[in-house]
């Protein structure tokens, strides 16, 4: 990992993986909810509304897992000082944040005709709101603290600890039983029948990959825009 | 109550979301990386 805590080596990396992880992650995204769309059977209890999952699984996952990354390049940017982490932390947060948002809007939509409510204040959907909020927080104090001069330390510390949510999202459905369903996937097996499954992984991944394209995307923002920055102190000190 | 209609909400939104996210962050990276260039060959 510390090879990639230099900027110029990451952007030789960073500028071909954009484009492969952009292009795959789109084909897959197309045609795993194509997929879902198109070739799988309605489900015996929840009708065609079982389609939704293909979108809202794969958000809910990126919108847990961005934090968890948020986590991990905060611990890296206050143990190691890695120039990269702060920068990586940051560019996570507000795709982690829109597909947050998809999530919960996503959820509702399905809510509505399932469970006949738009929203219910359950512990998963809870959880997964203040989740949002959490990344809302962090957006913002990432920029005052980058509009004060500051290193990113405080938005780091908000970063860990923000982790804390992500097991009280996972185990809300186990330790508040309300409307939310219990776990359907699990690493051992699932209860949704394989006919109806098996486009999920497909558009999982493709998520996933398009996630990362977006990061590597915004990383690749940031360090051009310190660049002009470093450049124009430089410029306006030799005038 | 049509469930297709409640499917087709919220794939136009979250398609939207995910191309205006996609979009967003693409031009803004070309723009950025257009202007370092430009500063560096000044």
């Amino acid at each position: 990992m510390h090879i990639f805590a230099n900027p110029a080596r990451f952007l030789q990396i960073a500028r071909p993986l954009t484009g492969w992880c952009g292009w795959i992650g789109a084909v897959l995204v197309v045609a795993g909810l194509g997929a879902g769309l198109f070739l799988t059977p309605p489900d015996y209890l929840q009708g065609e509304t079982v389609r939704i999952m293909y979108l809202h699984v794969p958000s809910a996952w990126l919108g847990m897992a961005g934090w968890g990354g948020i986590a991990v390049a905060s611990i890296m940017e206050l143990v190691w000082r890695h120039p990269l982490a702060g920068i990586a932390a940051r560019a996570v947060a507000l795709p982690g944040a829109v597909f947050t948002a998809i999530c919960l809007a996503t959820g509702s939509i399905w809510g509505r005709p399932t469970w006949g409510t738009w929203w219910e204040w359950d512990g998963r959907l809870t959880s997964m709101l203040v989740l949002l909020f959490v990344y809302i927080a962090y957006i913002a104090l990432a920029e005052a603290e980058a509009d004060r001069g500051g290193q990113g330390r405080i938005a780091a510390i908000f970063g860990i600890v923000g982790i804390v949510n992500l097991p009280i999202i996972h185990f809300s459905v186990l330790w508040w039983r309300t409307l939310h369903q219990g776990e359907s996937i699990g690493l051992t097996g699932s209860t949704i029948a394989g006919s109806i499954l098996w486009p999920l992984p497909v558009a999982l991944l493709g998520f996933t990959l398009l996630f990362m394209a977006i990061v590597l995307m915004r990383m690749r923002t940031m360090l051009a825009r310190q660049k002009v920055e470093a450049r124009l102190r430089r410029m306006g000190a030799d005038a | 109550m049509n469930q297709w209609y409640f499917v087709i909400a919220a794939y136009v939104l979250a398609g939207v979301a995910t191309l205006a996210l996609a979009l967003a962050s693409l031009v803004q990276m070309r723009k950025a990386e257009r202007a370092a260039e430009a500063l560096k060959r000044r």
